[in-house]
Formats: C-alpha cells, sequence, structure tokens
C-alpha cells in the first residue's frame, strides 16, 4: 500500500538547516495498524505529512497504492489527498462554524457528491461513531473525545486507502483515549490501512506493528500483539 | 459555481461577524449613495436649464440692426438702417447649409400698452408678422385650426393664430374661437387657429400670450413696406449656426454699406454658442459627479479589501483544514472573491435604495412646492444604475482579488501549525 525508498528531508532555517529525515526505508500493506514512535522532535510528524502529501521531501520515493508520488501541483495534491488520504489530528481540527454534520460531509463537497447523499453519508459515518445524535451540534458543543470521533468520522467519510493520524489520542484524557482507540481498531478490523503516530506506550500497544524513529532513521520495527482496546471501555 | 452550498457558505462567513461585515458595507454603501446623488443633482439641473431653452431649434441664431459706429462710404456714423425682405434671398444665394431663414416684424411688447380689442374686451399681446416656417424654429402645437401657409402669404390674409393666454382673456369659456374677429391696432383678422407652446420657464405665461399672422399682411396693415424687424436663421443639423454666423453678417454688412470693421452695427444672439456652453456645463458636473463618487466608493472598496484581508488571516487554518481535506485552491480563491463581490453588490445596491429613495423624496418635495428655477425633475437612468453595478462588480472582484491570492499563498501544512 505505502512503498518510501531513502526518504531525505531538512529544514532550512536561515544559514543553519536541521536534517530531520536522513534517509526512510518503509513499506506497509494494506489493512496495517502501524504506530510511529519517537521522542519530540524526531521526526514523526515531518514523516507523517509527507506521507499526507501536505508537505514534500527533498529526495526519495514515494508509491501508494501503485501511484508515484511526485512533483505535485497543489491541485494534483489536493485532488489525491481528498481521494486517497484521511487525516486526524491532536487538536481535532474541525471548522468551529459548522454542525458535525456539516464536519464530516466536507471531504464529500470537494469530491462534488450531491448535496442529499452527502448528508445520509455523513450521517451513516456519524452512526459509526456513535454521534449521530450530536449531528446538528457545533464542535464547541462537544467534548474532546466527542471531536475526534467526529474528526475520525470526516476522515472516514471519503472513503481513504489510508488513515493518516497524528497523535489522535495527545489532548484526550487516557479513558477518552481508549475510546477512540477503540474506534480506530474497529475501523482496521474493516481491512483499513491505518498510521498512528503517538508518544504513549499504551497507545502503541493497541496497533499492530510499532516503528522507532530516532536521529531520522527508523531504528526498529517490529510486529506486536495487539492490545484490544474494548476491555477498558465500559 | 454559483451552487447553493457556496452560497451558505458565504451567509455564513459575513454573518459570522455581523458588526464587522455592517462596517464594511456601509463604506461601499456610502460612495455608491454619493455617486448616485450627485448623478441624480446634476441630472436635476441639466433638465431645468433645458427645460428653459423649450422645443427652440438650438442651431440658431437671431439677427438686428442696430445704428452703425463707423462712417463708410460717405455714409456717417450713427446711422440707423433696416434688413430688407430681399435680404432673405441673398442670403440663401450666398450662404450654404442655411435650413431656415424667417425674416420677422413685431408689435407689442412690454411697452405695447392695449393693441388687441374684441368686443368690449381689451389686451396687450406680441403680435407678429412671420412666414410658415418660424413653427419649425420655435416650435408650438396648433391646438385648434391651422398654422399660417403660403396661402395667406401671398394673397395677404388678414388673419391670425392665438395662444391660449389670449384665448382665455378675450373669449369666455366654451365659446368658439375659430371664425371670429379681433381688432389688432384696428384691423381686423380672422381668427383660424390657437396653439399652446411647449417651455415652462419664467416666460411661461407670456409665451401663450402672442399672436401670429401672416408676414405680408402684417407688413401692410402696419405699413413696414420691405422693412424687416429680425431675422430668426437655422443652420442644417450637419453644420453649426456659429460658424456660419459671420459670413451671413458680412453678406449684411456688405448690402447696407457697413463698415466691415463695424462690429456693433449688427447685433445678434448665438442660441447654438449659449447652448453648447450649457452643454459643456453638464458633461462637467456629470465628470466631477463620477470622480467624487468614485472616489468615495474606492476607499469603500480599500475597505472590504482590507477586511477580507484580516478574514483571510483568521481563516488561515481553516483553510489549511480544507485544503487537507482536499479543496482545490482555485475553489477557495473563487470562495474569497465572491464573499468580496457578494458583499459589494448587496452593500451597493443598499447605497442605490437609498440614493433612488432620497432622490424620490425631493421629487416629491419639488411637486409640491411648484417649479424651482433651475432644478427639475432629478433622475438617475437605468444606464447609470446597471452601469453603477457594474462598477460595483468589478470593484468587488478587485477588492477580493489580494486576499484571495493571499488565502492560498500559505501552504496547507503551515496553515494547519498556526494556532
Ligand atoms: N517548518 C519547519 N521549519 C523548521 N523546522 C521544523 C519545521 N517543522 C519541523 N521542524 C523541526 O523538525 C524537527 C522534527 O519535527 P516534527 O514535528 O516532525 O517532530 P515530532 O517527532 O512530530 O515531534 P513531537 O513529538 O514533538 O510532535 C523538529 O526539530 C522541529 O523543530
Ligand atoms: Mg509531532
Amino acid at each position: 500500500m505505502i512503498e518510501i525508498k531513502d526518504l531525505h528531508k531538512s529544514y532550512k532555517m536561515g544559514s543553519n538547516s536541521l536534517h530531520v529525515l536522513k534517509g526512510i526505508n518503509f513499506s506497509c500493506e494494506a489493512g496495517e495498524l502501524v504506530a510511529i514512535m519517537g521522542s519530540s522532535g524526531s521526526g514523526k510528524s515531518t514523516l507523517l505529512n509527507i506521507l499526507g502529501m501536505l508537505d514534500e521531501a527533498d529526495s526519495g520515493e514515494y508509491t501508494l497504492d501503485g501511484v508515484p508520488i511526485k512533483d505535485l501541483s497543489e491541485t494534483k495534491a489536493a485532488n489525491y489527498r481528498n481521494k486517497f488520504l484521511g487525516f486526524v489530528f491532536q487538536s481535532f481540527n474541525l471548522i468551529n462554524y459548522k454542525s458535525a454534520m456539516e464536519n464530516v460531509a466536507l471531504p464529500l463537497y470537494y469530491q462534488r457528491v450531491p448535496r442529499k447523499e452527502r448528508q445520509e453519508k455523513s450521517l451513516k459515518y456519524l452512526e459509526r461513531v456513535g454521534l449521530r445524535e450530536w449531528a446538528t451540534h457545533l464542535p464547541s458543543e462537544l467534548s474532546g473525545g466527542q471531536k475526534q470521533r467526529v474528526a475520525i468520522a470526516r476522515a472516514m467519510a471519503a472513503e481513504p486507502k489510508v488513515l493518516l493520524a497524528d497523535e489522535p489520542t495527545g489532548a484526550l484524557d487516557s479513558t477518552t483515549s481508549y475510546e477512540v482507540m477503540d474506534l480506530i481498531q474497529k475501523i482496521n478490523d474493516e481491512g483499513n490501512t491505518i498510521l498512528v503516530v503517538t508518544h504513549e506506550p499504551d497507545i502503541a500497544e493497541m496497533c499492530k506493528r510499532v516503528i522507532h524513529l530516532k536521529d531520522g532513521v527508523i531504528v526498529e520495527d517490529k510486529k506486536v500483539e495487539q492490545v484490544r482496546a474494548s476491555q477498558y471501555v465500559k | 459555481m454559483f451552487n447553493k452550498d457556496r452560497w451558505r457558505e458565504i451567509i455564513e462567513v459575513l454573518s459570522s461577524n455581523v458588526g464587522r461585515t455592517l462596517l464594511t458595507a456601509f463604506g461601499v454603501c456610502w460612495g455608491i449613495f454619493i455617486l448616485i446623488t450627485l448623478l441624480a443633482a446634476g441630472k436635476g439641473f441639466e433638465n431645468g436649464i433645458r427645460k428653459d431653452f423649450g422645443d427652440i431649434a438650438t442651431n440658431t441664431m437671431f439677427m438686428w440692426t442696430r445704428s452703425t459706429t463707423k462712417p463708410f462710404e460717405g455714409l456717417p456714423k450713427g446711422r440707423s438702417f433696416e434688413f430688407k425682405t430681399n435680404d432673405v434671398q441673398a442670403i440663401w444665394d450666398n450662404v450654404p447649409n442655411l435650413k431656415y431663414i424667417s425674416p420677422r416684424n413685431q408689435i407689442g411688447g412690454f411697452r405695447g400698452g392695449g393693441n388687441v380689442v374684441r368686443g368690449i374686451r381689451i389686451g396687450a399681446y406680441d403680435v407678429y408678422g412671420d412666414y410658415p416656417e418660424i413653427i419649425k424654429q420655435d416650435p408650438m402645437t396648433v391646438t385648434s385650426g391651422r398654422f399660417i401657409n403660403y396661402n395667406d402669404i401671398e394673397q395677404k390674409r388678414k388673419v391670425a393664430i392665438i395662444g391660449q393666454g389670449v384665448q382665455s382673456e378675450l373669449y369666455d369659456k366654451g365659446e368658439e374661437v375659430l371664425g371670429s374677429y379681433i381688432k389688432i391696432r384696428g384691423i381686423n383678422f380672422l381668427v383660424i387657429g390657437t396653439y399652446k407652446k411647449n417651455n415652462n420657464d419664467g416666460d411661461g405665461e407670456e409665451a401663450q400670450k402672442q399672436i401670429f399672422v401672416p408676414f405680408t399682411s402684417f407688413s401692410q396693415a402696419f405699413n413696414r413696406g420691405e422693412d424687416v424687424g429680425w431675422m430668426a436663421i437655422t443652420a442644417h443639423d450637419g453644420s453649426s449656426i456659429s460658424q456660419l454666423k459671420e459670413n451671413i453678417i458680412e453678406v449684411m454688412r456688405k448690402r447696407h454699406k457697413v463698415h466691415p470693421e463695424d462690429k456693433r452695427a449688427i447685433g445678434y444672439f448665438d442660441l447654438y454658442e449659449q447652448f453648447n456652453r450649457v452643454e459643456s456645463l453638464f458633461f462637467g458636473l456629470k465628470a466631477i459627479a463620477y470622480l467624487v463618487g468614485i472616489m468615495v466608493l474606492l476607499s469603500g472598496i480599500i475597505g472590504v479589501s482590507n477586511i477580507m484581508l484580516i478574514v483571510v488571516k483568521e481563516r488561515t487554518k481553516e483553510i489549511g483544514i480544507r485544503r487537507a481535506l482536499g479543496e482545490q485552491p482555485i475553489s477557495i480563491k473563487k470562495q474569497i472573491l465572491m464573499e468580496s463581490i457578494f458583499l459589494t453588490i448587496i452593500s451597493g445596491m443598499v447605497g442605490i435604495i437609498f440614493g433612488a429613495l432620497l432622490i424620490y423624496g425631493i421629487n416629491s418635495l419639488l411637486d409640491s412646492v411648484g417649479p424651482v428655477d433651475m432644478f427639475m425633475n432629478p433622475s438617475v437612468s437605468v444606464g447609470v444604475v446597471s452601469g453603477a453595478l457594474m462598477i460595483l462588480m468589478i470593484s468587488g472582484l478587485l477588492a477580493g482579488f489580494i486576499p484571495a491570492q493571499s488565502a492560498i499563498r500559505v501552504r496547507p501544512i503551515e496553515a494547519l501549525r498556526t494556532e
């Protein structure tokens, strides 16, 4: 599903340049649930943003589901993001003047799905994250966990090939974190490919594979026995 | 592009900060209001002045004799002379591009005293000896009967056309006018028609109190011989009387032995020149109205542009989210541009409506207090209004352009990072 070879990325800051990714090689199959770990500043977000086509690598190859990703115009990148990728952020990033349902419908709007169908679909996904009754509420009326579940529904609404989550539980307490991870596991059970950046070992253990980033390279890549989050959820 | 979602989006954004939106709208509203009001005021002034000219053919000059101020060919200065009827033919022969030449004679005027009698009624009116063409130069509507024709001229018929003002003073209501006789300076004239003039200026009433008789009959009845009091000369539409004027006067100077340098011997009034002077005044007024209006509008537009820039700044994060979710840059640009155009046009229309209300108010005020000198019926045409809307459309586009550009200049990754 994802194939990256010798990926490099550095940030220029005045005269210095900071070499963040120093040759990343990584691949993953469809249906995997991968945790990306590493200390703060190790380049986890940078890697995820490159995978998400929000940022560009300096060199290296990147293939997504057989499509080589390079020299993208902003228009084409937007197009690919919309069709191939779903994003979940630490700070939820919901649009605050739109209701939960409108937020979920947004990626469908960019796919020019007709209004009626858009509403039906977004209600379906809200149902799946257990927030059907909250459809007309604004983000400000939701709890952190609820916001993140709306964000996950939004990311899934466009039926992406890969779901990219950058510290999805970073702003949540542990109970809510497990609820969110339970949801992510269920989505993965349906065969979706998911990459999760996290600091927390217990969250990483709920994935099927963990990779460690250090000094700009992958220092560890291991399969783990998945801990089900449902046992912690009432 | 013009779908429902887009509109909902625009309304949502603009209504999310009502106070700011209204404040922004006010700038544009005010600008277009001033533009419309100034143009209407200019038009009102123009209408007022034009009404004073009435329907009179504007490519016309009037010419009369005074006394000479220079001796010439043995003749002394201070000599008075008269135009003669054969001068008319001489002008036709020597000056091209003329449409009408009407020799005229007149009795009465302001100091005329009672000169017209019918039975026991008596009145003081201007009585003109005229050719049939005068009705083309000084238009009037024949309300009953007919105007002078060439049979009247040739046969020197003692017939008269009277104004409605004359009729109301000399006749009872409902009394038959046509076929009756009036006595002008003791001579009987048969009334064959009545007229009404359209100009409505200060002399409006005076204009309805005139009597027209055939030129030849006039000369015979009042002993004018071959004398011509003055002439009304109109040029063809293609040429201007102002340019032909010198030729005509020169022909007259020659025929009446006036020194070529004697500017004062022949008097004239060039209506066309006056008219043109006024026309350029109207043009100037219009230019000033547009200049001032557009300046004010411009400041309104800059206001809109500024606010849109702030809105874009505030929405950087949101725009980043949208782009991460796959919105095309062009779509974001369109969104910002349409917000700007929408805001500009709506506030502009409010300005137009307020302007229209003000104009309507002034019009009804003018209606109730009666005509005012040099001001009448201020208005703006549909053309001006649609022009204003065009200007608004373009200015909205211009106002949104820079903000739209800056909205997509920020890369999504940077937009998402801003907290
Ligand atoms: N736009 C940028 N300009 C300059 N330096 C940057 C930029 N983005 C990231 N960096 C630097 O690159 C390094 C890696 O950043 P990154 O955000 O990928 O770390 P991270 O692993 O996600 O850290 P954290 O766990 O704190 O989120 C950091 O040292 C950071 O300061
Ligand atoms: Mg990070």
